[in-house]
């Protein structure tokens, strides 16, 4: 019978991402409620030292899969290599990252298993022996409940939201065959960003923009204000389609939904396809001169006021507050 | 080039999202159905395609009645003919069924390259075109911003968190449009009138012999949690507003 929870680790260039350890420490919850053991799939070329780090967070055994052809990411490969993990082992439940490269294999491989899966957990929880998953929809204008009847119960977590608990386990290494086919996709090249700037999804704090920043120059004083709060730049609907941002940047429910510990919107009026992107953040600040703007019905504190004299102050005051 | 199209309709995104009371999904009546904005950066990419290398689009959706009037329009932009896949049967669909219903007609039609949505916006799911490049044995390439035509292959750009690959496939493939890709066109009043005669082609389950029950279920549909209503932040200009916030980020809330 099905037993176990299974992570799939997710590692760049050989460092395992954040969102790796909140699975680790989630799938660790979940086992524990029956005694069960967490298991890791690590994928790629020379990773077997990360095994240790996954053991910190929880996890028993871990699968390692090494082979050149594995790194880069290819979708192809790592999907068959994780099916048989899989399928060979058995667990009832397993667990991806909602991030793009977790997004892009879960499916492959639920559909490899002919199971169901449900994307971008908020929350999991075993209720009468069965994973029960919490999920936005419609970018969080309302949330679903999934139940997946089948086996393994797939589900992928949202990044940011599953705190990363430290519960030091084995993280004993198991060799696996990581043979693959030739593939029909080749990475022809990894362009990286160079900013340094922590991608929305992931970011602890998102200074946000909109129309209200008048043009893509008004953005200098947000990204001095993302700075100093150590966060990343984002944007509305409108300011993307001005082109005063990239799309990269775009927060709402035709761009990035998001999860920040702190949302601070200036000049956004705060569109429904908006709110659904950023409402979930644990605090919302809203910065806008037009007091009756939608966006300060989700706003936990709400300044009613000139953004272009109110931001800059908050820059200086919170460069005191951090130093 | 024979070029397929996969299109959802959903709800316009200013729609307002009402759960039924007993919680079993949510209430259709006022909602303004649309073509998944993501459908139609594939279904643009998919005529620019074509009109640089001659082929044909066909645009494959699952949906009730309703749903013809996006295949429709996706007519009415350029597309050639539809397959409308309309059955009762689906109603309750997961991406897992959804995906074998179109590979069941996508292999019954010659096929160069299939565009999907990255995601529709009703489900947020995402899962679609992965589950589909399965069913159909296909690499998949999802999120893509950029495409190239090059033959036998495509070569496009993807990005990921922090970093932008760019990836060549062999065809045939599947592509999931992501935003910037292109920006889709407008249907004109001649493609209106012309989409009107083209060939829609509809199907039930039983005609594509699939199975229709759903793996993943969602058992209950509930509105989001409510936020505690919120605070204005006083001061007499906005050097004091800001330190005001300022200290209530850092002590109430500990978010700085």
């Amino acid at each position: 019978m099905a037993k176990g929870v299974m992570i799939v680790a997710e590692q760049r260039d050989g460092a395992l991402r954040k969102i790796s350890f909140e699975l680790a420490a989630t799938a660790r919850k979940l086992a524990d409620q029956s005694g069960d053991e967490v298991s890791a799939i690590l994928l790629g070329a020379g990773v077997e030292g990360l095994a240790a780090e996954l053991g910190k967070y929880g996890v028993d055994k871990v699968f390692v899969g090494d082979n050149a052809a594995l790194e880069p990411y290819v979708t192809e490969a790592h999907a068959a290599v994780a099916a048989k993990i899989i399928k060979d082992n058995d667990p009832a439940i397993v667990l991806f990252g909602a991030s793009v490269q977790g997004k892009d294999l879960s499916a492959r491989v639920a559909a490899k298993l002919a199971t169901g899966l449900a994307t971008d957990c908020t929350d999991v929880k075993i209720d009468g022996g069965k994973l029960v998953c919490t999920r936005p929809m419609y970018a969080g204008k309302c949330f679903g409940e999934v139940v997946i009847d089948a086996m393994p119960q797939i589900a992928s977590l949202r990044p940011n939201v599953f705190p990363a608990a430290e519960n030091a386990k084995a993280g004993a290494v198991t060799k696996v065959d990581a043979a693959v086919e030739a593939q029909k996709s080749k990475i022809l090249e990894v362009q990286k960003d160079t900013s340094g700037k922590v991608d929305l999804t992931e970011a602890n704090v998102i200074v946000s923009g909109g129309r209200g920043m008048k043009g893509p120059e008004g953005y200098a004083i947000l990204e001095e204000l993302a700075e100093v709060l150590k966060g990343t730049v984002g944007a509305s609907r409108a300011a993307v389609d001005a082109g005063w941002r990239p799309q990269k940047d775009q927060v709402g429910q035709t761009g990035k939904v998001v999860s920040p510990n702190l949302y601070i919107a200036c000049g956004i009026s705060g569109a429904i396809q908006h709110l659904a992107g950023m409402s979930s953040s644990k605090c919302i600040v809203a910065i806008n001169k037009d007091a009756e703007a939608p966006i300060f019905t989700k706003a936990d504190y709400g300044v009613v006021d000139d953004l272009f004299k109110v931001v800059p102050e908050l820059t200086a005051v919170c460069k005191k507050l951090v130093a | 080039m024979n070029i397929i199209a996969c299109v959802k309709q959903v709800p316009d995104t200013e729609a307002q999202i009402k759960v039924k009371a007993d919680g079993s999904g949510i209430e259709e009546g006022q909602i303004k159905w649309v073509m998944n904005p993501y459908d139609e950066f594939g279904v643009e990419e998919a005529l620019k395609l074509k009109e640089k290398n001659g082929g044909d689009v066909t645009i494959v959706s699952v949906g009730p009645a309703r749903a013809m009037e996006t295949i429709r329009t996706a007519l009415a932009m350029g597309a050639d003919k539809g397959v409308h896949i309309c059955d009762p049967a689906f109603d309750n669909a997961d991406a897992y069924v959804i995906a074998n219903a179109l590979a069941a007609v996508i292999k019954t039609l010659p096929h160069d390259i299939i565009f999907c949505g990255q995601r529709a916006i009703d489900d947020d799911a995402g899962q679609v075109g992965a589950m589909l490049a399965e069913a159909l044995g296909l690499p998949q390439l999802t999120l893509v911003t950029k495409l190239e035509f090059a033959g036998a292959s495509v070569k496009v750009i993807r990005p990921i968190e922090g970093a932008q690959l760019s990836i060549e496939t062999a065809l045939p493939c599947i592509v999931t449009a992501q935003k910037g890709l292109n920006e889709p066109r407008y249907a004109s009043l001649p493609g209106i009138m012309k989409a009107k005669k083209k060939p829609v082609d509809v199907k039930n389950a039983a005609a594509l012999g699939i199975p229709t029950d759903a793996k993943a279920k969602v058992a209950k549909t509930i509105p989001p949690p409510a936020r505690p209503p919120g605070k204005i932040v006083c001061g007499d200009d906005p050097a004091q507003k800001a330190a005001e916030l300022g200290r209530l980020l850092r002590e109430e809330a500990k978010a700085i």
